[in-house]
């Protein structure tokens, strides 16, 4: 084939991939500080944060001659290690004690069995009154008995590799033991029941907003100019007022010596004893987070409800077709677009509620991110929570992905 | 007016009369009698009132005062979609989620025909518009025309024996706008329907209807078949608004029988047909079309003198603007018959017509 040339002899080939390269280096550099400021403030951290979920180097990096001692050590014989593997013990911890490492690996072994935490504590001040020459196996046993414990070393075994399922296990109600992963007992299991709450309750948060929205967002899309911006003020009015405030005003609505209350009780609709609970459990995070999400089913709904003429409905009336049949088969049909992007937007917004839950759900309305906030800020399992965040990530991306199959994700439309 | 005596026509409007705000009429008083297999057109500029009186027809909107009737019953109280009218919307209004086969058996599907009538149907009425490939596909793979042949399609297929057309060939070319004209007319002349037809577009009347009502600020301007329309107008406005028009400002000076004696700006005086001069004395509009004039040697009857002002050449015929009556606006086509006859600005030349042709009008 004769390639084409430029009048300088260059190929054009050669030459259009020149022009282009400036463009594309051009158009990078355009991006770049958006792309640095997102790499450096989103991604890096979430990245951090998700490998913390199996990271487990804290035990092998403080014990690391204990842990390939243990290697070799078969848990199931029902004997202690020997001698050498409490001279590593010692010698490692010694090293610790130095660093102060050691409470930190008590801490984080704390998180599978408690009492490590002060056993570790403890160990401090035992392992600098050791000597050396007699059997560290005894001198451990001796400052504490839970050295001389099957399950001690068996745990130390179990979480000696520098990766683990455990905190994956742990967020759904499993236990990693030498025999392998099994369930929590019924009475401590939290979180598989804490992952259905929230979706449930999601779920039926998406329903109301849509139930309560579709027809706002109708009025909307055929009202007169005139009125129709003025309701938009009141869709819009709650989302220009603190999320704390309004929060708040359903507390001020809702307790029980609350305004609703208060004027059931006034009409005699219950007596004065008998005040409902309308907060602090799963009906209080209901009503407050649909009607914070409901602007984010109102607006999809509406600027897709907005583009439908009128004559639509027209036509189908005059074609024979009653006022419900010309809404289900004609007006429906062409929201339906609007509806999947609400009900998804919706649906991420509520399976990540925090403040809300925590404010008026009490014990029975709170949300898996309740969870993960407290395991952030108040227990310091930082390694749980991002177990329990890669769940709740990896739910909703699924959840995108059944969409997708069942409504199509092109079929979405924001405006 | 072609309506029977003593039987009532197809469709009535009786005194109908539509306001919105409770202020202004749009629609001020309403008669109109249509006779089954017409083909009636509501002609007019926009606001005028003529979708209003369609939308009425069709029950979208509902009268304020008076009563329409169709097939002698009064239909203000029947809901649009027990009227059984088929209606053509300015934008087709083809249900966007359903194919074409879908979109023409909705009609059938609400009233329960069965699936087999169903295809049927659809069938023969894709086959009427010459659109029988197309039933699978989705409207918006249509070009314009033949999303504007399955609308009609659509309107026809429930054999309604009123169909009703909002501005139908609005969006269309000004080639395909004039090749449907053509199938709409010979659909209506095939099925024997009735069509009430609203458009802007006078030529579109002109060609389509049997009888087509001129609206005006919310009133019917006059009723004619089409020919009268352009050769007999009542009033200014549809002089006016029916092709091209010269109108000459004057005062009535004598009437004597159906010939009023004009006196315009200039001093000068002209005999015209006095149709719908108020009386002696009273300004008037004198109509006269741009192809009736005759200059030159042809100009006999009331004869003046134009200064021609300004020419178009145009092909066929020669557009010459000129002063006559003191009226710089005066419009005269001068067919281009080949011999030679060349006239050139600032000439001045003898311009006449018939009489008749000069029609005096309100002012």
């Amino acid at each position: 084939m004769e390639q084409i040339q430029t009048p300088h002899g260059v190929p054009l080939k050669k030459q259009i991939a020149r022009a282009l390269f400036k463009q594309k280096v051009r158009a990078l550099l355009l991006i770049a500080p958006l792309l640095i400021f997102i790499l450096i403030t989103f991604v890096i951290p979430i990245t951090d944060m998700l490998l913390r979920s199996i990271d487990n180097s804290i035990v092998s990096d403080t014990l690391p001659q204990t842990t390939t001692v243990l290697e070799t050590w078969d848990a199931s014989t029902g004997e202690l290690p020997d001698e050498a593997a409490f001279a590593a013990l010692y010698h490692d911890l010694k090293q610790a004690i130095e660093q102060k490492n050691h409470t930190k690996l008590g801490t984080r072994l704390n998180y599978e069995s408690s009492g490590m935490s002060s056993l570790f504590r403890k160990v401090g001040k035992d392992v600098s009154k050791m000597q050396e020459g007699i059997s560290y196996k005894e001198q451990f046993i001796a400052a504490d008995k839970l050295w001389g414990n099957l399950k001690t070393w068996t745990l130390l075994k179990v979480y000696s590799p520098k990766y683990t399922n455990g905190y994956f296990l742990a967020a759904i109600d499993m236990k990693k033991t030498a025999d392998g992963a099994e369930m929590l007992p019924a009475s401590e299991r939290i979180y598989l029941n804490l992952f259905a709450r929230t979706l449930f309750m999601s779920l039926v948060i998406t329903g109301l907003c849509l139930v309560l929205g579709y027809p706002i967002a109708w009025l909307l899309a055929n009202l007169p100019m005139r009125t129709s911006n003025l309701l938009m003020i009141l869709v819009l009015l709650p989302f220009w007022t603190s999320l704390l405030v309004r929060t708040s005003a359903w507390k001020v609505l809702l307790q029980q010596q609350g305004v609703i209350n208060d004027i059931l009780v006034w009409l005699g609709v219950v007596s004065n004893t008998g005040r409902l609970e309308l907060i602090n459990n799963q009906f209080g995070t209901l009503v407050a987070m649909t009607h914070i999400l409901l602007p984010f089913m109102i607006l999809p709904l509406y600027s897709v409800m907005r583009t439908i003429p009128p004559a639509y409905m027209r036509a189908a009336k005059s074609l024979g077709a009653t006022d419900w049949t010309a809404f289900w088969r004609v007006y429906f049909p062409q929201t339906i677009a609007g509806i999947g992007a609400g009900a998804i937007l919706t649906f991420i917004l509520a399976i990540g509620y925090y403040i809300t839950p925590e404010l008026v759900g009490g014990t029975q309305g709170t949300f898996i991110s309740n969870r993960i906030a407290y395991h952030i800020s108040s227990s310091l399992n930082w390694g749980l929570a991002a177990a329990l965040g890669t769940i709740l990530l990896t739910l909703v991306l699924v959840l995108y992905w059944v969409y997708d199959k069942i409504v199509g994700i092109d079929k979405v439309k924001l405006g | 007016m072609s309506q029977t005596q003593g039987t009532q026509p197809f469709v009535l409007f009786d005194n109908v009369q539509k306001s919105y705000d409770g202020i202004t009429l749009v629609v001020k008083s309403f008669n109109l009698g249509i006779d089954k297999g017409e083909f009636i057109t509501l002609l007019g500029p926009s606001g005028s009132g003529k979708t209003t009186c369609l939308m009425m027809l069709a029950g979208f909107e509902t009268a304020t005062h008076g009563d329409i009737f169709l097939d002698g019953r009064s239909i203000n109280n029947i809901p649009p979609h027990k009227r059984g009218i088929g209606m053509v919307f300015q934008n087709y209004a083809l249900f966007p989620h359903m194919t074409v086969a879908e979109n023409l058996a909705f009609p059938l599907e609400v009233r329960g025909f069965s699936k087999a009538e169903r295809e049927d149907k659809v069938r023969k009425v894709l086959d009427m518009v010459q659109m029988d490939k197309f039933g699978g596909r989705r409207p918006a793979q249509l070009s314009g025309g033949q999303q504007q042949r399955i609308a009609l399609a659509r309107a026809l297929v429930f054999e309604p024996s009123l169909v009703l057309m909002d501005e139908p060939l609005g969006a269309l070319d000004k080639q395909l706008r004039e090749h449907m004209q053509f199938e709409i007319k010979h659909l209506h002349e095939k099925l024997g329907i009735t069509v009430v037809y609203v458009t802007h577009d006078q030529s579109e009347a002109l060609t389509m209807s049997d009888r087509i009502a001129v609206f005006n600020d919310g009133i019917v301007q006059q009723l004619a078949k089409p020919a009268d329309l352009y050769e007999r107008p009542t009033n200014a406005f549809v002089a006016q608004f029916i092709g091209e028009n010269n109108k000459l400002k004057g005062r009535v000076k004598t009437l004597t029988g159906d010939t009023a004696l004009v006196e315009f700006a200039d001093g000068q005086q002209a005999e015209a047909l006095a149709v719908n001069c108020k009386g002696v004395g009273q300004p008037t509009l004198c109509s006269i079309r741009p192809e009736r004039v005759r200059i030159g040697s042809q100009a006999s009857l009331y004869a003046t003198e134009g200064q021609v002002i300004e020419l178009i050449y145009l092909g066929d015929h020669i557009r010459c603007r000129m002063s006559v009556y003191g009226d710089d606006s005066f419009i005269v086509k001068i067919p281009n018959a080949g011999d030679g006859t060349m006239l050139s600005v600032g000439q001045t030349i003898k311009v006449g017509w018939d009489k008749n042709d000069c029609r005096a009008l309100d002012a």
